[in-house]
């Protein structure tokens, strides 16, 4: 007669286990490794693991002078590059307390806005091909191409510019500007409607994110998830109104809070806020005011010895710059505060429970770009 | 009966939401003058990049084989990542005074990021930045590149 061993018998349906998602992975928009611990196809915890792209960059500043700092803040966010760029020459400028002309306040914010949009231009095509829209990807980069252009025939190149200097720009805007700027806005006014028509109102998409990876603002103060993410949460959380820089304190433009704090709201939200751009834009672009295009600065930039701090609004959030300068040209210590950074660090709350399908939902709506949480 | 009704209504708005977008896509699919891709490696002959654009760094000879270059070295510290090297030479000037000179100004595009810190610092306006996009060769050595050309001198006009 044959025995019969009796092994403990582990229910695999039941157990947790973990696999990783990413470094190499479509839908983390870059190298970013997630650990998700799973019971089925439910999401019990996540741990991301960061530093794949680490370059080091704080460190680098370190050795390098105010002017030179600029070219390596293009590399943390590569989509907002002008913005992190105007961080770090606000910072130096209160530093030195130097009064830029009017001329650059204006060109500035034009061009900050034009960023935000073709960075939330890519931000909705990758969403939409996150939902399994292939579509939106190519309409999305189609109108991001006009952007381009325009930021190819001023500054010369189309994604890392290096065009703003402490005291001003590099040069005066291209004489075209303007009118290329114009006719965009005019373009884009009628292709955002179909933007909503393929993606915002379609079943399945919003059948996949309503009610899913909900945040409550107090979550999102506490985690200090900041920009569209957190604002539609409810999170006042807008530097441009709260902080202004440039001339943002002359513009008319509302600050649009969510109320939700799901997938769906924050999708809305960064809709709202390319129409939002566009109106900063129509405002500003016709009274651009006659000028020198750069302050007159010294050859050698030395801060004064102390600590200093500025922030901007990116277009995923809240940016940071702290400086501590010891009198040098180079600082002594610097840190970026970057918004994906900590934006990222509320998945896990968020994404606890939900399928593994709408983790993938819930991460195109943080929209975070690796480069900026590693730096 | 609410229910029978709300479910069929929910049917009725999916459909009509996938037709909504499918609307759009089928404006494109029939209409091929929105078309907005460039035909890249068969319109190389008529592709005029912007004047603006940066493609490398470059020294501008005029028709003598003259630079505007003279040695100074700005741009070999302005730069962040050590990209340009600058090599200097001593002449003997017929006054009997030397006169420092460039002998090689060496550029590693492999290095460069473009940021353009080495062309807004030159005092002499000896750099600016060329058309030329397709760097990719074979050999990475090809990619270290000497700006100023066998043989060129500076242009008299040029003081230091």
């Amino acid at each position: 007669m044959k025995e019969v061993i009796n092994l403990p018998v582990k229910n695999i349906e039941e157990e947790e286990y973990h696999i990783n998602m990413g470094p190499q992975h479509p839908s983390t928009h870059g190298v970013l490794r997630l650990v998700v611990s799973l019971q089925g196809e439910i999401v019990k915890s996540l741990k991301p693991h960061c530093g794949y792209i680490h370059r080091g960059i704080e460190k680098m500043c370190e050795k390098d002078t105010y002017p030179q700092i600029i070219h390596l803040t293009d590399r943390m966010d590569y989509l907002s590059a002008h913005i992190n760029n105007h961080a770090v020459c606000l910072l130096v400028e209160k530093a030195l307390e130097v009064e830029v002309p009017e001329r650059v306040k204006y060109i500035r914010t034009i061009i900050d806005e034009l960023n935000r949009i073709a960075s939330h231009q890519l931000w909705w095509c990758s969403f939409g091909m996150d939902m399994g829209g292939l579509t939106c990807y190519f309409y999305g980069l189609r109108d991001r191409e006009h952007i381009l252009d325009i930021f190819e025939e001023s500054f010369g190149s189309r994604l890392l510019h290096s065009y703003y200097t402490p005291g001003g720009l590099m040069m005066d805007i291209h004489p075209n500007f303007q009118k290329g700027v114009k006719d965009f806005i005019k373009y884009f006014r009628k292709k955002i409607k179909d933007y909503d028509d393929i993606l915002t109102g379609n079943v399945i998409m919003q059948a996949r994110t309503k009610g899913v990876g909900i945040l409550s603002k107090e979550d999102a103060i506490s985690y200090g998830v900041t920009g569209p993410s957190g604002r539609a949460s409810g999170f006042a959380c807008d530097v441009r109104k709260h902080d202004p820089y440039g001339v943002y304190d002359k513009v008319d433009f509302k600050e649009i809070l969510g109320t939700e704090g799901d997938t769906f709201t924050r999708y809305m939200m960064r809709m709202h806020e390319m129409r939002e751009s566009m109106k900063i834009i129509e405002q500003l672009i016709d009274n651009v005011p006659a000028g020198d295009y750069t302050a007159k600065m010294k050859a050698v930039l030395k801060l004064p010895a102390g600590e200093y701090y500025q922030r901007v609004e990116a277009s995923r959030g809240e940016l940071g710059v702290y400086v501590i300068s010891d009198g040098n040209k180079t600082p002594y210590r610097m840190k970026f505060r970057s918004p994906n950074f900590s934006n990222l660090s509320a998945l896990d709350h968020m994404s606890r429970g939900v399928k593994i399908a709408d983790l993938v939902a819930i991460g195109g709506s943080l929209d975070y770009v690796i480069p900026d949480i590693d730096r | 009966m609410n229910s029978f009704f709300k479910y069929f209504s929910e049917i009725f708005h999916g459909v009509k939401s996938l037709l909504t977008g499918m609307k759009v896509t089928g404006r494109y699919f029939f209409s091929p003058g929105e078309i907005v891709t460039q035909q890249y490696p068969e319109n190389r002959k008529t592709l005029k990049m912007y004047d603006r654009f940066k493609g490398e760094v470059i020294m501008p000879h005029n028709e003598r084989n003259e630079h505007r270059c003279t040695g100074c070295g700005i741009c070999e510290t302005s730069c962040p990542n050590g990209s340009i090297e600058i090599l200097q030479a001593k002449i003997d000037m017929p006054d009997g005074k030397k006169k420092r000179i460039i002998d090689k100004h060496i550029y590693h595009l492999s290095m460069c990021t473009f940021c353009g810190l080495c062309i807004k610092s030159c005092p002499s306006d000896a750099l600016a930045w060329g058309q030329e996009f397709e760097h990719a060769v074979f050999d990475r050595a090809k990619l270290t590149k000497i700006l100023n050309k066998p043989g060129s001198s500076i242009i008299k006009d040029i003081v230091e």
